[in-house]
């Protein structure tokens, strides 16, 4: 069914009795040409763009929970594209655009809000890196505004622009950048999978990976053997335990970032906020809660919540920036799994063992590069090769010495 | 989550700095780039469940610790001082 202001219009006027589920509810078949491990956003934008770039449809999404029940509906929703570094920058403009078209090619309300993002920073220093951070996006065909203090309060009144700590300079506005109603996104990409014919098969735990002289010939799942041509990984923060079952080690190691929400509000902060010296950013969602979080807990951990004390760093450094939210009761925090590669950038590319692909590392970036991860997966599984905007993103290139920090500290794993 | 330090006792995890994974004890020799690097540096099992890794008591009595805990419960299991543990290893 193709939803539309008329479909909403002419379901209320006979009762809403016409609306069909979603997706359909099918058992596994006994092949397939690719099974793609994960029905989270990344598995399912996979499996989307398979069947439609590529007229890939005798697929399968193996999910052990329910579709869109891990990071891509836990998270905190922000969309952008303000990279700087060559192999990433491209990426995320190339995913940004995928985002601005997403509604129409889905036909699907996902509420992409480009409601704008603004980096605030606080030194002469940090002024430069911004400056040079913005022409680099410019340089990619993206947008990027330097605001000095006075644009910056044009747009941000409610800041506390004097504290002695972190006085505010300005800040880096990026306009296209923005919010999504993240479960929409997976929704949205598991019906279009669906319609094209892709199975989305959830409580299917995969609990091997068939290999036989070097090549991969299916998984063993819950709902028993499965074979197939092709297998590919997009588990995020279980990443490990499924490449594992391949006799794979991955350079990740699953990390902890805490969220939290207030209740609703009133309308009162329009953008994204970003501060990146005290580990603070926030928005509000449509529904009027303040959605923020701040950096990881800083150990590996798989436990889906966090500890106080990053929960404190983070409300004490929203309570600096904004004093305003002080009054805002929180409604709930949560800890989602991030797979964290040791250089911060994310692996798409294909696994040693034939057949096999690997999607990973997505640290706590995972939703904005959703579409992208999708589009870019879907091209190397479907065809072997590297999609260009995603082509260094590849697993060997811890130990080449081609590694991908972005934030420029070091490719080890207790530092990004 | 609360680590008890073998020389200052039981502390909360603020005067403590995570550092990775017991992989760290076991540094390689310095004859240039191998796989031996890498498997230092990057690869790791990653497991949900009992991990070992190396801790620094910062605010404490600055030691390093090598710490056995529960990475789907945050239960500490058993700490020992990291230099008793590489001791142990030869």
């Amino acid at each position: 069914m193709r939803y539309s202001g008329w479909q909403v219009l002419k379901q209320g006027l006979t009762g809403n009795k016409g609306w069909q589920p979603a997706w359909r509810d099918p058992d596994p078949k006994p092949q397939y040409d690719v099974l793609i491990i994960g029905g989270g956003g990344h598995g399912l934008a996979t499996a989307f763009y398979l069947a439609k770039e590529h007229g890939i449809t005798n697929v399968a999404v193996l999910e052990r929970g329910y579709l869109g029940g891990g990071n891509v509906g836990r998270n905190t929703t922000i969309v952008r594209a303000n990279y700087g570094l060559p192999g990433n920058s491209e990426f995320y403009s190339h995913s940004l655009k995928l985002w601005e078209g997403m509604e129409q090619e889905l036909n699907y309300n996902v509420m992409h809000s480009q409601r704008g993002i603004i980096n605030l920073f606080h030194s002469d220093g940090q002024r430069d890196a911004y400056a040079r951070r913005g022409n680099t996006m410019i340089n990619q065909g993206d947008d990027a505004i330097l605001l000095d203090n006075a644009g910056c309060r044009r747009l941000l009144p409610y800041l506390d622009y004097d504290q002695t700590r972190f006085p505010i300079y300005g800040g880096l506005y990026h306009k296209r950048g923005g919010t999504a109603r993240h479960d929409a996104v997976a929704w949205g990409y598991a019906r279009g999978a669906d319609m094209r014919g892709v199975d989305l098969i959830q409580q299917c735990e995969v609990t091997g990976i068939d290999i036989e002289n070097g090549r991969v010939t299916g998984v063993q799942t819950s709902r028993g053997p499965i074979r197939a041509k092709k297998v590919a990984m997009a588990a995020a923060g279980r990443s490990g335990q499924v490449a594992a079952m391949a006799g794979l080690r991955l350079p990740v190691e699953s990390h902890i970032l805490q969220a939290f929400v207030t209740e609703g509000l009133k309308p009162c902060i329009d953008h994204v906020v970003t501060y990146g010296m005290g580990h603070f950013y926030i928005s509000q969602s449509d529904k009027g809660g303040l959605v923020f979080g701040g950096d990881l807990d800083f150990y590996a951990s798989y436990a889906a919540r966090g500890n106080l004390p990053t929960a404190e760093h983070v409300i004490e450094a929203g309570m600096t920036l904004m004093p305003m939210i002080g009054k805002a009761r929180l409604l709930r925090s949560w800890g989602g799994i991030m797979d964290m590669s040791s250089d911060g950038s994310p692996i798409i590319d294909k696994a040693p063992v034939e057949g096999l692909y690997v999607n990973a590392g997505w640290c706590y970036g995972g939703f904005k590069a959703v579409p992208g991860s999708g589009f870019s997966y879907a091209h190397l599984i479907a065809t072997d090769r590297h999609h260009a905007p995603a082509a260094r993103f590849r697993l060997d290139r811890f130990n080449t010495g081609l590694v991908m920090d972005e934030e420029a500290k070091g490719s080890q794993h207790n530092l990004h | 989550m609360r680590i008890k330090c073998p020389l200052c006792g039981d502390r909360d995890s603020r005067e403590y700095t995570y550092m990775g994974h017991e992989t760290y004890l076991d540094r390689p020799g310095d004859e240039g780039w191998s796989a031996d690097w890498d498997d230092y540096l990057h690869l790791r099992d990653n497991p949900a469940g009992v991990t070992r890794d190396l801790w620094y008591h910062g605010a404490g009595c600055t030691s390093w610790l090598l710490v056995e805990r529960d990475t789907v419960t945050h239960d500490i299991l058993r700490v020992e001082l990291a230099r008793d543990a590489k001791r142990g290893r030869g």
